[in-house]
């Protein structure tokens, strides 16, 4: 049986040479008294979901101990009732990190107050938004800090039994969560008799097999029920009657994630942090057209141009910053000029834009809006579960219409068309992936109108991306070097070497290869227009 | 394509699936864990496996059947040797995962989700599997390339000829 003396005894031994081992390959130094990852890269991060990645080995229950993990948790059951960790989880005003930001304390009180035979807790762990992995890295790198935020919600409501649902695109994450699972079971931290108080809680991993929708609650319990995973009609809080009819909790990765260091900290050190309304921090996933990638996590509140300038380094190869997409399929893109807005659950509300759950994509001068509308609508499209018919045929005609602007076939009328369906879809809708499916294309067409216009009314695509709308042009500047002749997979460009070389438009297939090869600078010799 | 389950060359493996099924028969939910299983095991599902699933876990063939049709990892036909997926997320897609997915179809003469008449190659497009900061990126059974080029594609695929 684990005890206190045990984890003590651990920390006292392990940590001080995890710590001399990390400084001498010069990865960490000191803040305060935490350890934390070194570089400019780091500097204006603060890690509380990610405090332990690439710092412990997660394959070992004793370095996450080492690191105070599972101190919570008995502090939890020795000195605290279920009652005082909900409250002290509601004075602590976190908020779902999955992306719609419910105050998780209210949700715990929800259950913690209904009186069952059987509650149920589960991690959500089904991160479907494309361009988002900050749970993926949380589940591989500090799987325990999970497990133990799940044992002390399990605490607060009652609940004996724990699920984990994580997608199978994740299969790292799941043998970590496995040997996770293992080793806290062998030492008592999972199971019977916790810390020999007679607390029970135990986990069971279940996989997704590849339906975005089943990240939605309701969703995601029929589908560990064994049934399609098509959400339910929201009769009862799901703090009531969730899974199995059982009163039920489900919370994201890195809210669970957040939990032992409240637990341990206490409510006003994390209060302390973040904005008032929006305590803590979040981690993004800054991807996509930017200099430097990666997982940040930033106190809330700090503004987009700290996270994607400063700490991202800008756009890609010295290209324009046009926009910032946030919340995945659910969420929209934000202009340049509203790159001072603050990034909390409020404040991106304003802009018509969500928080999500982390997603930080960085588009560039060259990314078509209206193309990047269609792919996220291509992506409810398919990912829509069919249950509801606005969200069924609703996104189906939206992607139809964007479809045949990109083509360069849009006619008068579209542009309205697609905002009276996105006004049906969205207020009509049963789960919020319909009813968050328009928005990619209400904040395009709030944003970029004149682009969808550019489009529809002169055939042209401002950002040359959509290949039907653009035409590959040679100009006199060609040296004649023969190498896009070379390139050219249809061969239709002619010259003779040192001449200027023409491009056949009736054989172009507009792959950009001439464009990518040609050597002529500053300004290539291939055009597009 | 042309294909049957050979239930005389999969003995030990559908033997190994009967025992699995018999333990989580007594699990609440278990059909989702039963047809992963059967995935993982014969790489598709065959009608014979589903009428054991059926059977053993008293769940009619059709609710299985909406089941598995429901969920994009689920297959009624076996993929090839070498399993080729093109991450489509968004940081992927801006990136020009599109023309990379292209490139492979063209190159295998085959479309994403179908495989090859000779069994050897099977595409399909993934979503997002997280790995946005080295986009794009496509993985081949197990190995992840990164910052993939069009140009990269042919030599690629010739590993695995």
């Amino acid at each position: 049986m684990m005890t206190k003396e045990r984890m003590d005894n651990i920390k006292e031994t392990l940590k001080p040479k995890i710590v001399e081992k990390l400084l001498r390959e010069d990865k960490v130094e000191f803040r305060g008294e935490d350890v934390v990852l070194k570089g400019e890269y780091f500097k204006k991060q603060v890690r509380i979901a990610l405090k332990n990645c690439d710092i412990i080995d997660p394959t070992s229950i004793e370095e996450y101990i080492a690191f105070d993990g599972y101190y919570a948790l008995h502090k939890a059951l020795f000195e605290k009732k279920p009652v005082d960790i909900v409250e002290e989880i509601k004075s602590s005003l976190l908020r779902g990190r999955g992306g719609a930001g419910f105050p998780t304390g209210r949700k715990w009180d929800e259950a913690y107050k209904y009186p069952s035979d059987k509650k149920y807790f589960i991690c959500n762990a089904d991160e479907g938004d494309p361009g988002a992995f900050m749970d993926r890295s949380i589940l591989e790198k500090d799987p325990h800090s999970v497990l133990e935020g799940m044992a002390l919600g399990g605490y607060a409501i009652g609940s004996d039994q724990g699920y984990i649902y994580v997608r199978a695109e994740y299969p790292m994450a799941v043998k970590r969560l496995e040997i996770a699972i293992k080793q806290a079971r062998e030492y008592g931290l999972l199971g019977d008799n916790i810390f020999g108080t007679g607390f029970n809680f135990d986990i069971e991993l279940r996989l997704g097999s590849g339906a975005f929708v089943c990240g939605e609650g309701t969703a995601l319990m029929e589908s560990i029920e064994g049934r399609r995973g098509m959400p339910r009609p929201k009769l009862h809080r799901t703090a009531h009657k969730g899974l199995w009819g059982k009163p039920t909790i489900i919370n994201n990765v890195e809210t669970l994630a957040n939990v032992p260091i409240i637990i341990n900290k206490g409510y006003e050190w994390f209060r302390g942090i973040g904005t008032e309304e929006s305590p803590g921090t979040k981690v993004f996933a800054l991807v996509g057209k930017v200099e430097n990638a990666g997982l940040v996590e930033v106190p809330m509140g700090m503004t987009l141009r700290e996270i994607i300038f400063d700490i991202g380094g800008g756009a890609q190869d010295g290209k324009k910053y046009k926009a910032v997409q946030t919340g995945g399929p659910s969420g929209g893109c934000i202009p340049a000029d509203l790159i001072d807005t603050p990034v909390d659950f409020e404040s991106l509300g304003k802009i018509w834009s969500i928080m999500g759950s982390g997603g930080m994509v960085v588009m560039d001068e060259n990314t078509c809006m209206v193309d990047i509308a269609k792919f996220f609508l291509d992506f409810s499209v398919e990912e829509s579960c069919g249950k509801c018919v606005p969200c069924r045929e609703g996104t189906k005609r939206m992607h139809e219409i964007l479809d045949r602007i990109t083509n360069g076939e849009g006619v008068e009328g579209d542009i309205e068309r697609l905002e009276e369906l996105s006004e049906t879809v969205s207020s009509t809708s049963l789960c919020g992936l319909g009813q968050t499916a328009p928005n990619p294309v209400i904040t395009t067409l709030k944003y970029y109108r004149h682009e969808y216009e550019a489009h529809i009314h002169n055939k042209s695509c401002p950002a040359k991306s959509c290949k039907p709308l653009i035409k590959y042009f040679i100009e006199d500047t060609c040296i004649g070097c023969t190498r896009c002749a070379k390139a050219c997979p249809v061969g239709c460009i002619s010259g003779n070497v040192k001449e200027l070389h023409v491009i056949d438009q009736t054989k172009c297939i507009k792959c950009g290869a001439c464009y990518d090869v040609c050597p002529v600078k500053p300004i290539k010799a291939v055009s597009i227009i | 394509m042309e294909f049957k389950f050979d239930m005389e060359k999969n003995k030990d493996k559908v033997e190994a699936f009967r025992e699995f099924l018999g333990e989580k028969k007594e699990t609440k939910g278990p059909l989702m864990p039963a047809l992963q299983q059967a995935q993982e095991s014969f790489g598709y599902l065959p009608m014979e496996v589903l009428e054991i699933i059926s059977k053993t876990l008293a769940i009619p063939m059709a609710e299985i059947y909406g089941v598995a049709t429901f969920y994009s990892q689920f297959s009624f036909i076996p993929k090839g040797e070498n399993k080729i997926s093109v991450c489509l997320g968004t940081a992927c897609y801006v990136k020009g995962a599109q023309s990379i997915l292209e490139e492979i179809e063209s190159q295998l003469g085959i479309k994403s989700g179908h495989t090859t008449p000779d069994q050897r190659f099977s595409i399909a497009s993934a979503r997002c599997i997280g790995d946005c900061s080295i986009a794009p990126v496509i993985i081949v059974n197990e190995d992840v390339y990164a910052k993939i080029k069009k140009s990269q594609v042919k030599e690629i695929l010739n590993k695995y000829k």
